[in-house]
């Protein structure tokens, strides 16, 4: 990830903001703002009192003060604009990213061919590519389209779409055999199958999403939105009544007032960074280089209750390493360690690798080349490896069976009971810890036992505990037996593990966990993790794995690291959070602009509400104003919280909903009284009303 | 506050508090189908009640079904009504012989009482049979109480239930609801209060010769029945023209005690039945506690309001110690009308021991509120949970998402559609009192109802038709509720206020009961605990007062300061 960083956009960055004002008057378009009911009431309010603005001058004073109500008029447009500005800041952001991407799309010639055995091939371009249609890819070729590898072997250059410059290997057959359209091949020639349609391809999904140009509104958006029209209805009814009932009062209210008031009261606060919210959380996700196939997917990964997680690349490093010496029959650890040591250096396997660095490391021990006869390389026949030294002495190491049946050898037959008691408990202890035990043998001597284990990757204990302070259980996912996963599920503090999986196995456990009413996150890769990643309710494929696995899922990951899964769900949980937080502000902050704004409407009919002027205002045109204007203000003050998201530390749900309702929903509440005050006294200072 | 008021006002809580959890439990029980004590005598004519309404009342209905059923019914008995009073003439048991009620009064008076509201703009012993108040209003209290109640399970069931597709039986719910809760506990009621001395006969009225000679006609009739039924059921229906302040309806302090308790007792327990049903009691008792919270708010507003009184009383050397004591029975006080108000008030019933109209600016504003809130501080029978969740649906949606999850109760997702119909429902009451409010103010027929000047008047035409939106039924008084063109807006305000807010929650339960339960995590919302009391109070209030906070500073409000500044109108 840490590669995209320099690429990374300030927030409010020159570049992206210019572009950004001259698309928010473009985004007044009526057929766009209606996409936004808020904002849509807001522009038609805007535009009734502009008429009022410009026909108050030559009325009576029935209308109001003709300067205030200019002055409501050009705020109320500001307003919408800044909710413009808002959205097409968010959009713009993920529009530079596009662009990159879209660079790389340019018509690429393909090399078609008829059929797998052809000899030759026709040229035709890129976008002329049908699923099915098998091409040639050579060294230095951009791979056309998005294809799944047929034949061949090939290191291909991705960094286009991933930001990585290490060229990965894809070949045909296995799980590594799925290319991306806009890659490049780096060495040698694969043919590859188009799977996808041109214009429907990875890149151009990817496009689309971060452009945000053809984003559809996710379930909770939806509701959010029926929510917001609602509570304008009511608003709309109140300002409505208000005036009949101020009339019987005996006071005639201007009709730009009622508009003012109106404006404020509907949530343009949360109406207008609602778009803006949700095109930055596609953003941040794109920028953790995971791509979503819909907004849903993002959404619900906020809703997770259990994640499936694979053992091997997630919470272990993959590999076997030595964690522990175990000296046996008298011998110290020090022998033991060059013995381990001596019989490791011809050892190209990671296990042997990792015993060397292990002795060299916990015993600062030098390998002593000249003591060294002869190596032996390990090999998978004899399941060892070892060294012969200039006395004479042979060292051995290797899997407990072989090295076993190599010192009967040396030792005669009569000793092999012996041995086996010897070593027996060590083998046993390090077997149920969840290790894998090597014995180290010297000419006929029993050295003692290397304890190699999956190593943990550090600090994922920690990770998990804060899943598990989120409410989210972690389940491990591995091919071992029960007693290895057991110990390294309790070292790595899952709640839950299954172990000897099978794809079959992984899908009875999501349907089982899904009868219990949870939602089910996974990653995978392979072909036969595609029915549990479309299972699922958040499947994440690896970019590397397969195509079945990358249809399957909804989410891809590109740097292909399963521990991202966690950052996803993260992601989710903070664009729902940042609208939640928007909505309480937003909702909360009527309650100070009603007590700017009603004492200051209904004075004429009765003096005595100037009691409700609690902030004190200096007027009521001044009082009207400063709710109007912080009402504007608000939006433009919100609009880095709504790009870079609520704060979210993993807590419970309990002490989130306290903290935030603290500091949105009271903040939202005290902050106007404050901000409505201070406009108020920069209007009289500045004599504007 | 005085000890003697503190120790009443401890009594009262502790009876609500102990009986509202058994009670619930019980009815829980009764909407279950499972045995009861009353079961083994009651069993028998509940099948014969089935047999005879020819209902298959062992089939679930679908939510428009059950709402179907719930909407005939209702015609039915509005319509039975509405020809009984036109017709109370030519019926027996008229010993006054009193002529039949005008159309428009005829179809305000039965919508008031089919949507148990109970407004009534006439005076029970001066227009109304003995038949008319047994076999029309008393059936009645008794029906759109129970009618009230089933809604209330219905949506209920719509959060226990996972992925089914009815949510219960209307028949069934309806009959259960009477026959195992409101008559036996109105027959125990009723016995209570006729011990207190409430009259129960079918006699005629008494002529009386008073002390200094004169000649009095003393109303008398089956009182003690409906008295019981106006209470328990939310109703407010007074017997008599001043309701429970009049001595027949309430004669001693035992007599308002118990009738006090009895206002909130089935309201209450609909808390507990709810944390029964939904199978974690510690929701039931968080909604308990909002709907307390919010009681004790008012009560306190009011208590002080009224212990206060008008400052510029003492001025005119009027003694004021007692507090307000304008339109308030000596015998009750302070503390015990400004108990009851609240009760009656928060809980849509109705029912008055003091005029409204003369309590203080603040005092009154305070019970107003509690109306235009929604009716769901207790509230009506049924009708005042239901509108609860409502807004505990809102509640959730609002600031459910701050923990990132999509949000949901009870382990059902609150989704556009939920959201949808709850708005729909809330809208009821602005719509019923904002904007036919506002109309009223506009014709001469409308204006001419409101008989005192300034926001005083508006403050009379306000609640008038936040009592009838809120189906609460009370009245402010000073308010000429018997005109053409009153009869007929205010019984299309209680209709709005009643079906409006029915129907969309009968959906929302509908639409919930198919979805399958969400696992309760550390990751959910969690909706028990003091934090999510306070939350829920907090939307309460911030959408009930955004709502009608501009009508509030134009009535009660603008009295209240002007009062502190020495002018009143």
């Amino acid at each position: 990830m840490s590669k995209h960083r320099s690429a990374e956009t300030r927030l409010l960055d020159p570049a992206l903001a210019g572009p950004a004002l001259r698309q928010s008057v473009l985004k007044l378009d009526p057929r766009h703002l209606v996409r936004n009911p808020v904002l849509f009431v807001t522009a038609v309010v805007a535009l009734l009192a502009t008429g009022l603005a410009l026909a108050a001058p030559f009325a009576g004073p029935g209308l109001g003060d003709p300067a205030t109500v200019a002055q409501i008029a050009l705020w109320l447009w500001v307003t919408v604009l800044f909710a413009n500005f808002a959205e097409a800041l968010a959009e713009g952001r993920g529009k530079a990213r596009a662009d990159a991407l879209r660079a790389t799309r340019t018509e690429t010639p393909a090399k078609k061919l008829a059929t797998l055995g052809a000899e030759g091939w026709d040229p035709v371009p890129g976008s002329a590519l049908r699923p099915g249609d098998l091409i040639l890819c050579e060294t230095g070729d951009v791979i056309p389209a998005d294809g799944e590898v047929v034949a061949g072997i090939a290191s291909v250059d991705e960094s286009a779409i991933t930001g990585e410059s290490a060229p990965v290997i894809r070949e045909s057959g296995g799980d590594r055999s799925a290319v991306t359209g806009g890659t490049r091949v780096v060495s040698d020639v694969i043919k590859v199958k188009v799977t996808q349609k041109p214009g429907e391809s990875f890149l151009d999904r990817m496009i689309g999403l971060v452009e945000g140009a053809k984003r559809q509104k996710t379930p909770n958006e939806t509701a959010l939105t029926v929510l917001l029209v609602g509570l304008s209805l009511i608003f709309v009814l109140v300002v409505a009544t208000l005036e009949p009932f101020a009339r019987y009062a005996g006071a005639a209210i201007p009709v730009a007032y009622s508009l003012a008031l109106l404006v404020t009261l509907i949530p343009t606060t949360i109406g207008g960074l609602l778009s803006a919210i949700g095109i930055a959380g596609m953003d941040r996700l794109v920028k953790a280089n995971v791509i979503a196939k819909s907004g849903r997917a993002v959404e619900a990964a906020g809703d997770v209750d259990v994640l499936l997680l694979d053992k091997t690349g997630t919470i272990t490093y993959g590999n076997r390493m030595a964690d522990a010496l175990i000296p046996l029959s008298g011998a110290s650890e020090r022998d033991l360690a060059e013995a381990a040591l001596l019989a490791s250096v011809a050892d190209e396997t990671p296990e042997g690798k990792s015993i060397v660095s292990f002795v060299l490391r916990t015993f600062h021990m030098n390998p002593v080349p000249e003591r060294v006869a002869a190596t032996v390389p390990f090999s998978a026949h004899t399941r060892m490896s070892g060294c012969d030294l200039t006395d004479g002495t042979v060292i051995r190491k290797g899997a407990v069976d072989a090295v076993l049946d190599h010192l009967t050898r040396m030792a005669g037959e009569p000793n092999r009971d012996r041995l086996v008691e010897q070593c027996g408990r060590a083998v046993e202890r390090v077997a149920k810890s969840g290790g894998t035990p090597l014995v180290v043998a010297a000419g006929d001597r029993l050295l003692g036992v290397v304890h190699l284990k999956d190593i943990v990757k550090p600090g994922i204990r920690e990770r998990f505990g804060q899943l598990r302070a989120m409410g989210i259980r972690t389940v491990m996912i591995t091919g071992d037996n029960p007693l290895t996963a057991a110990a390294i599920a309790a070292e790595a503090g899952v709640d839950d593990f299954l172990a000897e999986a099978t794809p079959e196995r992984k899908l009875e456990r999501i349907r089982a966990e899904q009868v219990e009413g949870r939602l089910v996150a996974m990653c995978g890769d392979g072909s036969n993790d595609a029915p549990a990643l479309a299972q699922a309710d958040i499947g994440i494929a690896m970019n590397d794995g397969t195509p079945a696995a990358r249809e399957a899922g909804n989410l891809v990951d590109l740097d292909s690291d399963p521990a991202k899964l966690i950052d996803v769900v993260m992601v989710g949980k903070q664009l729902l959070i940042s609208r939640g937080a928007l909505t309480t502000f937003s909702i909360a902050n009527d309650v100070a602009k009603y007590f700017a704004i009603i004492p200051a409407m209904l004075l004429a009919a009765y003096p005595q509400l100037q009691a409700l002027n609690v902030m004190g205002l200096s007027s009521p045109e001044s009082a009207i104003l400063s709710a109007v204007i912080f009402n504007a203000l608000i939006i433009v003050a919100l609009i880095p919280l709504a790009l870079k998201g609520v704060a979210y530390r993993p807590a419970s749900a309990a002490s989130l909903l306290r903290r935030n309702l603290l500091i949105h929903g009271l903040g939202g509440l005290v902050a106007p009284f404050v901000g409505i005050k201070l406009i108020d006294m920069a209007l009289t200072g500045l004599g504007l009303a | 506050m005085p000890m003697t008021d503190s120790l009443q006002l401890v009594l009262f809580l502790a009876m609500i508090a102990a009986s509202a959890p058994l009670l619930g439990r019980y009815m829980a029980r009764v909407y279950e189908g499972k045995g009861t004590l009353l079961t083994p005598i009651l069993a028998p004519v509940e099948r014969t009640l089935y047999r005879l309404a020819g209902a298959k009342v062992d089939k679930d209905q679908h939510w428009t079904t059950y709402a179907l059923t719930l909407l005939a019914f209702n015609l039915a008995g509005f319509l039975l009504l509405f020809a009984i009073l036109r017709l109370q003439h030519l019926l027996p048991f008229n010993p006054q012989d009193l002529a039949p009620m005008g159309t428009r009064l005829a179809f305000n008076t039965a919508v008031s009482f089919v949507t148990n509201t109970n407004w009534q703009a006439y005076s029970g012993e001066v227009a109304l049979s003995d038949f008319s108040q047994m076999v029309g209003l008393t059936t009645q209290n008794f029906l759109s109480a129970g009618t009230g109640m089933a809604v209330a399970v219905a949506v209920i069931q719509g959060f226990s239930r996972r992925s089914a597709r009815g949510i219960g039986n209307f028949t069934v719910d309806l009959v259960r609801g009477v026959l195992y809760i409101l008559l036996p506990l109105s027959i125990v009621l009723a016995l209570l209060l006729v011990v207190q001395g409430v009259p129960q006969t079918l006699s005629p009225y008494v002529h009386a010769t008073t002390l200094e000679g004169g000649r009095q006609l003393i109303a008398q009739g089956p009182a003690a029945s409906q008295i019981a039924i106006k209470q328990l059921g939310t109703n407010g229906g007074g017997f008599f023209g001043v309701n429970s302040a009049h001595p027949f309806e309430n004669p001693t302090p035992l007599s308002n005690l118990l009738e006090m308790v009895s206002i909130l007792l089935i309201p209450a327990a609909f808390c507990f039945l709810f944390g029964r049903m939904v199978g974690d009691t510690r929701q039931g008792r968080a909604i308990f506690a909002a709907m307390t919270l919010l009681f004790l708010a008012a009560f306190a507003v009011v208590y002080a309001a009224e212990h206060a009184g008008n400052p510029l009383i003492p001025a005119l050397s009027v003694d004021q110690t007692a507090g307000n004591m304008e339109g308030k029975e000596v015998r009750f006080g302070v503390l015990n009308s400004s108990l009851w108000a609240v009760a009656t008030t928060a809980a849509s019933n109705g029912s008055v021991n003091a005029m409204h109209d003369s309590f203080t600016p603040m005092g009154g504003m305070a019970l107003l509120l509690l109306i235009q809130l929604g009716e769901i501080v207790f509230g009506g029978v049924g009708a005042g949970f239901y509108g609860m969740l409502l807004f505990v649906i809102l509640s959730v949606f609002i600031a459910g998402l701050m923990v990132g999850r999509t949000p949901e109760y009870l382990g059902k997702k609150i989704e556009a559609r939920e959201v949808k119909l709850g708005l729909l429902a809330l809208l009821s009451m602005p719509l019923g009192i904002l904007i036919l409010g506002a109309l009223s103010t506009v014709p001469a027929a409308g204006l001419a109802s409101v008989q005192d000047a300034g926001p005083h008047g508006l403050t009379e035409l306000l609640y008038a038709y936040s009592s009838a939106t809120g189906n609460n039924g009370s009245a402010f008084a000073g308010f000429g509720a018997d005109t053409p063109y009153q009869n007929t807006m205010l019984g299309l305000a209680m209709l709005l206020g009643r079906y409006a807010v029915i129907l969309p929650m009968l959906a929302v339960a509908g639409s919930l009961v198919g979805k399958k339960a969400h696992a309760e995590t550390a990751g959910t919302f969690p909706t028990h605990g003091p934090l999510f009391v306070g939350l829920l109070v907090g939307v309460i209030l911030i959408i009930g007062g955004l709502t009608f906070f501009p009508t509030l500073a134009l009535g009660p409000l603008a009295e209240q300061f002007a009062m502190v500044g020495g002018h009143v109108y």
